[in-house]
């Protein structure tokens, strides 16, 4: 029979997904980019959504959210998946809203003029069936997913905006964004970059190789020597691992370092993430905002004797505030960091912040 | 030996040919034979140019006109011309009497010593400023070190015209240098400067040789520890030296310092506490009396040179120790970056009288001293905590205070330090973190800089290849042409991020360095 058999193919296919995300953010850097994180969470919840358990709206989004917590459970810093569970969790609202016929903007917020008209409505139970509503919310999803296959070119696509000839640009670390931007520009522009290799994985070795291939005149600095050559640097680009609530940043440790000497010289800041890393997070929760690996990237076992002494630390992530930040640069243009919480009100309802 | 020794290129005679490739020291009159080959020969190509030259000129000008450009020729100029002046007055000769020339000849060699004065002077010390007395404010004339000229090909001829004089090799630069650091020298470690002078050499005392060696490949590292090595090197030469007949020690003995300096500079840049040790000497050196006999002169140059590593370092650090305790209270977590001695001791100094405080070391690459730092602490018994500098802002809200140590103090206010204090020193300041900085005042320098590109130091750029893992795939930079790798050794901390400077003058703002720098000019 078709439908038990699918049924275990897809329960195989989401338990292979949550020991990959396990095994994949253990540190070394993501063995995978977050693109492709939210390509394969959007088709799983695309799978999800084709299959027949579900009769109504509510009940498709009780199953999302079950699933959704399970994978964002199996490693919670990466925000992508979340971020696409809501994103189709939105999806789903929009479906059944417009399926029942009334306007989307009157269920979005919660107004003055909405608790007092529709006091007696109570909530929304999203318990009617909608035939057409699984071929609405699948399209939608496809929808998606060719937006999200096309983020990185619509970045790359406003390079030439943004950099000038002659320019030197520094960045920190590897970022799939940042590289496919500056070579997007380096075909048109002659400009000079310098890599900060980012300590203790050294990605930043990566970048440089990549982009001297590219034929790029590339500099290899030491993490040490960020403020140093600062004077001498006309824009930050960098890429990031999430973008928060309020225009903050969670990326790569020795961001903030580099935000503050780019401040310190009033050097612009430029932000190259795509829409799907954009998170509801706030960065107030201190035990759960950092991530920390095996501290002997930093103190390696052969400095045995002091190893037992001494307190060794290795975070992956920095918190960047959102005032060192210039500009953002997304799929759908550029933004100022004051606007992101104007985007992520359009992205996601806000009942679906606490999944 | 073939392979040994300075190549010259043919100057004439085979013997000193053939004592230049052992790698003996040529007598003196090997050498004035070969000064005086030299001028020689400029003298006739320069003639073949003048006459080339005077033929078109002679015609116009009248018989009369060369008699009145004489006594203008003739006078001495304040800004030499030695090589020029001898051709134009070798010219009108049968026209002057021989008390003219003679007045010539001594006009040009007055000359030629103030040039020399001035091109002694701007050697070691890297200020090379001419002697101004302390009181006034005369305008001084600074030349700019040879090792921040590095893409001026007429300095670089210099440098090896002086070195092949002193019969030092030239150490070669290594590998493709970023274009906004090309006036820097950037060495390779593999390619040490003693492999290309002979073992023995005897234009190098020994100890010179070692403490080269040492100095290039990192073994002695640190603003303290090169210092004092260095003055042991010294009293070592000093001990081992004999004056010759017919010379007074005084000046002989700086004569003899004078390849050696060039030597360990070029097997690493002098930092700013050397130029000043070797400042200090060659003053001690030329201060002795002509009538003091050798040993006596020998026993007091040795004691003056321990007198002066006491005083500078040993009661200095003491000094600045006792300072600093009273700002380490209890229950403080310090921060401290790499290995300062000064601030190792400091620390030490501090748990021993009971201090309860724990220490955060910030650690960085390539170097990684921050290591060295830790089994210090450690073995005393301090509790330490380790990152690298990417997770500073990460341990910062801990962090009560910041000590850090410091290369030399410029005039200006400015802390050249390793390279990443000044990044600790801004994040510091971006989290309110009182930052100390602990410094000798013989490390006061009156350079003045404002950032860390005009005068800094290349180290070996092969040592960012190099990871925990292994080497990276940045191990073949050299073939990939637009990749550069660059390993600076210093920065430059502005002063509005250090809030106190501690001497053992006592505590200052950074901003009162020039301050103590009269006060110690007028000392002496």
């Amino acid at each position: 029979m078709p439908g038990p058999d699918k049924e275990i193919d897809l329960t195989e296919r989401i338990e292979a997904f949550l020991s990959d995300l396990k095994r994949g953010g253990c540190g070394t850097g993501p063995l995978r980019g977050s693109a492709e994180t939210a390509r394969e969470t959007t088709s799983l919840l695309r799978r999800i959504t084709a299959q027949p358990r579900w009769s109504s709206a509510g009940d498709l989004m009780e199953i999302i959210r079950k699933e959704g917590r399970r994978m964002i459970a199996a490693q919670p810093s990466e925000t992508t998946v979340g971020n696409m569970i809501r994103r189709v969790l939105k999806i789903i609202r929009e479906e059944y809203a417009r399926s029942r016929g009334s306007s989307e903007e009157t269920d979005q917020q919660e107004s003055l003029h909405k608790l007092l008209t529709s006091g007696e409505l109570g909530e929304e139970n999203f318990g009617q069936h909608f035939s057409a509503l699984k071929a609405n919310v699948i399209e939608a999803i496809n929808e998606l997913l060719t937006e999200l296959e096309g983020t990185t070119d619509n970045i790359s696509m406003q390079a030439l905006e943004h950099i000038h000839s002659n320019e030197v640009i520094m960045t920190i670390g590897r970022s799939r964004t940042v590289e496919a931007f500056l070579k997007d520009a380096a075909r048109k522009r002659k400009f000079h970059v310098i890599v900060a290799e980012c300590a203790p994985f050294c990605q930043g070795h990566e970048m440089a190789t990549s982009l001297s291939k590219a034929e790029i005149e590339t500099t290899v600095i030491a993490d040490a020597a960020i403020f140093a050559v600062m004077s001498r640097v006309n824009k930050v680009i960098i890429g990031t691992q999430t973008v928060l609530a309020n225009g903050g940043l969670r990326a790569v440790n020795g961001t903030h370092t580099l935000a503050l000497a780019a401040k310190h010289h009033s050097t612009p800041l430029i932000v190259c993430a795509p829409m799907f890393k954009l998170s509801p997070q706030f960065p107030n929760e201190e035990d759960t905002f950092h991530k920390f690996v095996s501290p002997h990237e930093v103190l390696p076992f052969t400095e045995g004797e002091i190893l037992s002494k001494v307190n060794v630390h290795c975070p992956v992530f920095d918190y960047v505030p959102p005032e060192l930040i210039t500009l953002f640069i997304s799929n759908i243009g550029g933004h100022a960091p004051s606007y992101i919480y104007r985007l992520m009100s359009e992205l996601y309802h806000p009942e679906d912040h606490e999944l | 030996m073939a392979d040994s020794g300075v190549t010259d290129g043919a100057v004439g005679k085979d013997g000193i040919q053939q004592a230049k490739i052992e790698g003996k020291e040529l007598t003196k009159e090997e050498k004035q034979r070969l000064r005086k080959e030299k001028k020689q020969q400029k003298k006739n190509k320069e003639k073949n140019d003048e006459n080339a030259s005077k033929e078109s000129e002679e015609k116009p000008v009248s018989a009369a006109a060369p008699t009145p450009t004489q006594p203008s020729q003739k006078a001495p100029s304040a800004v030499p011309t030695p090589a020029s002046l001898p051709v134009p007055v070798s010219e009108p000769q049968p026209a002057k009497s021989k008390a003219d020339m003679k007045a010539g000849r001594r006009a040009r060699q007055e000359s030629e010593r103030a040039s020399k004065k001035k091109g002694d002077a701007g050697q070691p010390a890297a200020t090379g400023k001419a002697k101004a007395a302390p009181s006034e404010l005369q305008p001084v004339v600074k030349r700019l070190p040879e090792h921040v000229q590095v893409d001026n090909p007429d300095v670089l001829k210099k440098l090896a015209k002086k070195l092949e004089k002193q019969q030092i090799p030239l150490r070669l630069d290594y590998g493709h240098k970023v274009s906004l650091f090309s006036h820097l020298h950037q060495y390779s470690r593999r390619a040490p400067l003693t492999q290309q002078i002979g073992i023995p050499s005897t234009v190098i005392h020994p100890a010179i040789v070692r403490l080269g060696l040492q100095y290039s490949q990192g073994i002695v590292a640190g603003s303290n520890a090169r210092s004092v090595a260095l003055l042991h090197a010294f009293k070592q030469v000093i001990r081992d030296y004999t004056t010759p007949p017919n010379e007074e020690l005084s000046r002989d003995l700086v004569n003899k310092l004078k390849p050696y300096i060039s030597f360990l500079n070029q097997c690493r840049p002098l930092s700013a506490s050397m130029g000043n040790a070797i400042k200090y000497i060659k003053k001690e050196i030329s201060n002795i009396p002509s009538q003091c006999r050798e040993e006596e002169a020998k026993s007091k140059l040795l004691s003056c040179i321990e007198r002066y590593i006491d005083e500078n370092i040993i009661l200095a650090a003491k000094a600045i120790a006792k300072s600093s305790i009273e700002k380490i209270s209890d229950g403080d977590v310090i921060l401290v970056y790499g290995c300062s001695s000064l601030v190792n001791h400091i620390l030490c100094e501090a748990f021993e009288k009971k201090r309860k405080f724990r220490v955060i070391v910030v650690d960085s690459r390539p170097r990684l001293e921050g290591r060295e730092a830790l089994r210090r602490l450690v073995q005393r018994g301090i509790s330490c905590t380790y990152v690298l500098i990417s997770a500073v802002s990460y341990i910062l809200p801990e962090v009560s205070k910041v000590f850090l140590g410091a290369h030399a103090l410029l005039a200006n206010g400015y802390v050249m330090s390793r390279v990443g204090t000044s990044q600790i020193a801004l994040v510091a300041k971006a989290f309110n973190v009182p930052v100390l900085v602990c410094c000798e005042t013989y490390k006061f320098c009156e350079r003045v800089q404002t950032d860390s590109f005009v005068s800094n130091e290349l180290d070996d750029p092969d040592d960012l290849i190099v990871t925990r893992k292994g080497r990276t795939q940045l191990e073949h930079w050299q073939e990939v042409p637009s990749l550069g790798l660059l390993n600076l050794v210093y920065d430059v901390t502005p002063p509005d991020f250090v809030d106190l400077v501690i001497t053992d003058l006592g505590m200052i703002p950074c901003t009162s360095v020039p301050v103590v720098l009269r006060v110690k000019n007028v000392d002496q």
